[in-house]
């Protein structure tokens, strides 16, 4: 506890080294992983059992991030209360969820790996619910054949996130908190081995606006969504599409990012919480939602590829809670796309809610003390902020951008990216989850694929020896004076020269978000995709001129003029390939093709940097193709 | 110029890991190894006005009523106490057949015939017979869980309400005599269970008449009834006997019965500072009850 | 609905500062936190505010409210009168580093010091089996968003700067209390919680108790029980006596001081 006199920090044992070359402050690690949710921590826990000097750089506190507002569970086939599950049926379930579209070899590990990785986190004290003998309780969820959430009432991203915290405390792994990353650092030699590939990463203290250097042959995105790009969201501000962006500017490529996901239950009112996420588990635990006239209207949405598995009667549907093996699935709990487009229409239909949405009601379904013992998070948040008692009274709810399932393209085994050195995992990354994602796998992705990214860093970066790429001071240089612009009220560097910046980062930011929302949203047609690409391209420009007040010591307007960079390359890729794909699929609902297309579901698009830097550039590329032994998975119905 | 490079970004060493330490100049570490220059600063402007603190002179902000709850406190205790002790020391008016006063209860010094059930074995003492057996309830009173909090809000105002500043410079807690006694307020829990048989056993006495004989009932008997309920109700709400019960425990699944007990006691326990307040004035009342029956300020109505 | 509220803000940092008047528009069904939003984008661009979810689950977002301790984001505007004037400080016993924003890192460093959950070897089939009805403890407990509003009330630190290296607070007195309660855990933290973490500091004031936004019980559920704990091990007459003559729970076996 005590060090006065020293520059080493006590905990850490780092040094401080704020004097050393112009002020820069320097650490160098194997590998440092930037964002300290459930994909950051568990790739850190990794990396340092592997033997790694590990880091993590996360843009808030430690414990904060966007994992704590995970609710409903981890889905992993343990088979504690279906004993006939296992990790087939999952990756089937989770395929199939994804219309076909996902990565099959991550979709295959991802199914496999799931549940020692939530056994793993029991061992490190997390206590989640439990079944009558004991074991680890699972919950139903949409698009899950069987029960199969492990989860702690409704809060289990908190269990997991706090969990893994305290493990990663435990171990001694340095956390940068409250450090944002701008910018990737690669070796620019050339013609040597190392040649391109990761050397660090640049980044500033929030609370004091300094720079700070890491220098790690291994860095690992894991810098989760892009929900705050759209107005109507679950997304907290941290999801700016970091990883994405910087996996951009590095070079690597981005696949899917047409596939948003817009969960289907949402608050809507108070207008400040708009968005703000009701979980699944309401309906898994018996929720139904209703229109205006009192009607239980997604028995009119079942689509035909769920037709066969899908109750057709209330009756049936109800009988299904108690006896799942003789009744089909309410149709409620059908995947996030299908449920929250069905919302859409009725609201669209005009047999909305008094605030815009649909009613969800677990009130008239379940007892109170059911309700508030199995949803406390739920009744506490419509208790607190919308003065609404879930037990007397349904929910008033809408769709609410909540997850992208594109992201950095990576390789299934290791999360390596097309750059050397760079690898990404959980929400940031691409391929999992295809064209829609299941709830719950999100919670097993991070876990599963962030084991696999901080050993696969790990042992790069230990197999590197003294080989390691260098930092470019010109590259530190030059993203110090990125970082510093948004402060000059002058050289703005746009075409007509030097003009006066005026522009506020959070009018900027207002307007995309309404843009993305407006049409980029739930429903896409080519007209208001194309209008919003110019939109975007506007706001590019206007970006160029932004200007920050105040000093650089915990300044927020300058975080967000920093930030808006990435969501604005993050916006186009998503608006474009949004454009490009022209069939209706997942996530990705196109108006004006209404359909799934078969030549379509073959192929993914890829997004990457264009040559002048400035804007992107799509590709097509076919989808890897799944080994005969996994297809006769899809066979048997 | 850019504006983020000028003055007003203080050049100030990077920071680590966890922590938000600055160089020495400007700023004083916080947590870690304070110096003596510190401590001597943190006893002029100490706490919340303290020197790494957001520099407010209010020692709160708070504009609700938080005083009412501390100086309401602080003069109901204080007049139970001013009663308790002249009741204590008067060695009198304890005993109005069939009524004990509580405060007297067991009766074992030199008490008035009838009153002392338990013999007296402390006949020899001088004063009055109260004061032999009072550490017991007083004792509990004094160190259990819901009092502490009570008289170091209002009588120590420590804190006086939550975000107000409280007065003194120093504080130690519960770590040193005397209020590391407070960790004995299992024993005297042991001790009041006893004691609330024998004013259950009082009560008992209550349902006879002055000439002892059984099957009748006045006033009194139901004074002596809500007292002695509420005096169970405080005395298993307690946290020691939450514990005791089942509470210490780590496996409450191998002990079916104790998690009932628990469960129930963890009810009850919820109130407890609610069963504090009434069993103070039931036990007050039944003791004036006595006082004045034993006066003949009025004859105890009977009804039968 | 809406109407202009005022607002006084503390803007500085800590070589001073003082509290700013603002006026904002908000409207019906707004939180602290989105008025607070609107000064920053309309008004006062720089101004530090921490928050992350606006939901009430990250526990970033503590100040004081009116001098109370709360969640920016869980504080209705509904509850105070349209023409009250609402008062917005950082929390009071942190350093501060710039207007709302405060340096905890007092709290990581007292999570630091706590030694981790140590569970013993799986069960034969590669799993665990404990109980709903001992897990369910623990569970209260770790409803905790770490938002450290508790550390922030509770007096010992707050009025004491000098107790801070000797007091872990409530937040971690939680976490003793789950991980002594743990069915599991092979760690007998008596001792620590009361010497290290310094819970005979505590004098059970319930501020911490008063100010959770999560409603967990901390000062009954958690501190009183770990104090009793202690008691057992330290001041108990009957379990000292029972041990003694061979009467004891078996209900610690297993476990083993650290």
């Amino acid at each position: 506890m005590t060090s006065t006199g020293s520059d080493r920090h006590p905990m850490t044992g780092n040094e401080m080294s704020g004097s050393e070359s112009g002020g820069m402050e320097r650490h160098s690690y194997d590998v440092v992983v930037i964002g300290a949710g459930g994909a950051g921590l568990r790739a850190a826990i990794a990396a340092h059992d592997a033997g790694a000097r590990t880091a993590i750089v996360c843009k808030s506190l430690l414990g904060k991030a966007h994992t704590v507002m995970a609710e409903g569970g981890i889905a992993a086939s343990m088979g504690n209360v279906y004993p006939e599950d296992g990790w087939e049926v999952h990756f089937r379930d989770t395929m199939r969820g994804g219309k076909m579209l996902n990565n099959w070899r991550m979709a295959q590990l991802h199914a496999q790996e799931a549940p020692e990785r939530v056994q793993e986190l029991e061992d490190w004290g997390a206590l989640f619910d439990r079944t009558p003998d004991g074991l680890i309780s699972q919950r139903d969820f949409g698009g899950h054949r069987y029960a199969r959430l492990a989860h702690v009432g409704d809060r289990t991203g908190l269990e997991m996130i706090r969990t893994l915290q305290q493990r990663a405390v435990a171990l001694g792994i340095d956390v940068f908190m409250e450090c944002t990353v701008t910018e990737l650092l690669k070796d620019p030699s050339t013609g040597s081995g190392r040649a391109g590939a990761i050397s660090g990463a640049f980044a500033y203290w929030r609370e004091t606006g300094r720079f700070v250097v890491f220098e790690a042959p291994s860095v690992i995105l894991a810098t989760g969504g892009i929900g705050k790009s759209f107005k109507v969201t679950s997304n907290s501000w941290e999801y700016t599409g970091d990883g994405h962006a910087l996996a951009l500017r590095a070079g690597a490529s981005l696949i899917n990012m047409e596939f948003v996901q817009f969960h289907p239950t949402g608050m809507v009112w108070p207008p400040s919480v708009k968005g703000l996420l009701v979980t699944e588990s309401v309906r898994g635990d018996g929720g139904i939602l209703r229109n205006s006239e009192g009607k239980r209207f997604m028995f009119d949405y079942i689509p035909e590829f769920f037709r066969s598995e899908t109750a057709d009667t209330e009756e049936e549907a109800d009988r299904w809670y108690d006896d799942k093996k003789n009744n089909r699935r309410p149709p409620e709990l059908l995947p996030r796309d299908e449920v929250a487009r069905a919302i859409n229409s009725e609201i669209k239909a005009g047999r909305g809610s008094p605030h815009g949405g649909i009613f969800l009601d677990i009130a008239s379904r379940r007892d109170p003390e059911f309700i508030r013992r199995r949803l406390p998070s739920m009744y506490h948040q419509f208790k607190e902020l919308a003065d609404v008692d879930i037990t007397a009274e349904p929910m008033e709810i809408g769709p609410t951008c909540h997850y992208v399932m594109g992201g950095v393209e990576v390789d299934a085994d290791t999360e390596l990216s097309g750059v050397t050195g760079l690898y990404a995992v959980g929400e940031c990354s691409g391929g999992m989850h295809g064209s829609n994602r299941l709830g719950g796998n999100s919670l097993s992705d991070l876990l599963v694929f962030g084991r696999r990214a901080g050993e696969s860093a790990a042992s790069y970066a230990a197999g590197l020896r003294d080989a390691r790429a260098v930092v470019d001071e010109g590259h530190v240089k030059a993203a110090q004076a990125d970082a510093l612009a948004p402060f000059d009220p002058s050289s703005g560097s746009g075409p007509a020269g030097a003009t006066e910046n005026t522009e506020n980062p959070y009018t900027i930011q207002s307007d995309l978000q309404n843009s993305m929302n407006d049409l980029v949203g739930i429903i896409r047609t080519a007209e208001e995709l194309t209008r919003s690409l110019a939109e975007i391209e506007k706001l590019k420009e206007r970006a160029q001129h932004l200007l920050v007040e105040g000093h650089r010591q915990y300044n927020p307007g300058w975080h967000l003029a920093l930030d808006l960079r990435n969501m604005l390359v993050v916006s186009e890729s998503i608006a474009r390939a949004a454009l490009e794909r022209q069939e209706s699929r997942g996530g990705h609902t196109r108006d004006d093709f209404p359909g799934p297309d078969d030549t379509w579901g073959t192929k993914n698009l890829v997004v990457r940097l264009d040559s002048t830097g400035t804007g992107i550039e799509l590709t097509e590329q076919p989808l890897p193709v799944m080994p005969d032994e996994l297809k006769t998975f899809f066979e048997a119905q | 110029m850019f504006r983020g490079q000028d003055a007003s970004c203080r050049p100030e060493a990077g920071r680590a890991p966890f922590a938000f330490r600055r160089d020495g100049a400007r700023v004083v570490p916080i947590t870690h190894g304070i110096n003596q220059a510190e401590v001597a600063m943190a006893s002029t402007e100490a706490g919340v006005r303290g020197p790494t603190r957001a520099r407010i002179e209010g020692r709160t902000l708070r504009s609700d009523r938080w005083w009412l709850y501390p100086l309401t406190t602080f003069v109901v205790f204080t007049a139970f106490v001013v009663y308790a002790t002249i009741r204590a020391f008067q060695g009198s008016h304890y005993y109005a057949a069939p009524y004990l006063s509580p405060f007297y209860s067991p009766c074992l010094g030199d008490c008035v015939e009838g009153s002392s059930d338990f013999g007296q074995p402390f006949g020899w003492w001088p004063l009055s017979a109260a004061l032999i057996i009072l550490i017991f309830p007083l004792g509990f009173r004094m160190t259990c869980y819901y009092y502490r909090k009570a008289y170091y809000r209002s009588f120590w105002l420590s804190p006086p309400a939550c975000a107000v500043a409280e007065p003194h410079t120093k504080y130690t807690g519960e770590t040193r005599l005397p209020l590391i006694l407070n960790n004995l307020h299992r024993w005297f829990w042991y001790a009041a269970v006893l004691v609330a048989l024998i004013l259950t056993y009082d009560t008992v006495l209550t349902f006879r008449d002055a000439d002892g004989d059984w099957g009748h009932m006045g006033l009194g008997t139901l004074v002596f009834l809500a007292n002695i309920f509420l005096i169970w109700m405080y005395t298993l709400s307690c946290h020691s006997c939450r514990h005791a019960v089942g509470g210490r425990l780590r496996h409450f699944s191998k002990h079916p019965v104790r998690y009932r007990m628990w469960t129930w006691v963890s009810k009850q326990n919820a109130h407890h500072a609610r069963y504090a307040w009434l069993s103070l004035f039931s036990v007050a009342i039944a003791d004036l009850y006595v006082v004045l029956i034993s006066s003949g300020v009025f004859d105890d109505p009977r009804f039968f | 609905m809406g109407y202009d509220l005022k607002m006084r803000i503390w803007r500085g940092d800590v070589d001073g500062g003082e509290l700013g008047d603002y006026t904002v528009e908000v409207s019906e069904g707004e939180v602290v936190l989105d008025a607070l939003h609107r000064v920053q984008a309309t008004q006062a661009g720089d101004l530090a505010i921490r928050w992350n979810c606006k939901a009430g689950k990250c526990g970033s977002c503590s100040a004081e409210i009116n001098g109370k301790p709360r969640l920016l984001c869980m504080t209705r505007l509904s509850d105070f009168e349209e023409s009250e004037t609402i008062t917005v400080t950082p929390m009071r016993s942190f350093p501060v580093i710039r207007d709302l924003v405060t340096d905890v890192s007092y709290n990581y460093e007292k999570a630091k010091q706590l030694p981790a959950f140590a569970p013993p070897a799986r069960d034969e089939d590669g799993k665990r089996r404990m109980a709903q009805m001992d897990v369910e403890r623990g569970q209260e407990f770790r409803k905790c968003i770490e938002c450290f509003l508790c550390q922030n009330t509770c007096h010992v630190v707050r009025d004491h700067e000098e107790n801070k290296p000797a007091f872990a607070g409530p937040r971690f007195f939680l976490r003793y209390a789950e991980l002594d309660m743990h069915p599991l855990d092979t760690h007998d933290r008596r001792e620590l919680a009361q010497g290290a973490a310094g819970l005979g500091m505590c004098n059970i004031t319930k501020c911490c108790t008063e100010v959770c936004p999560e409603g967990i019980k901390i000062t009954d559920n958690a501190i009183i029980p770990m104090k009793e704990r202690v008691v057992d091990r330290k001041y108990d007459p009957l379990v000292w006596l029972g041990s003694k003559i061979g009467l004891r729970t078996k209900d610690n076996d297993g476990r083993s001081e650290v």
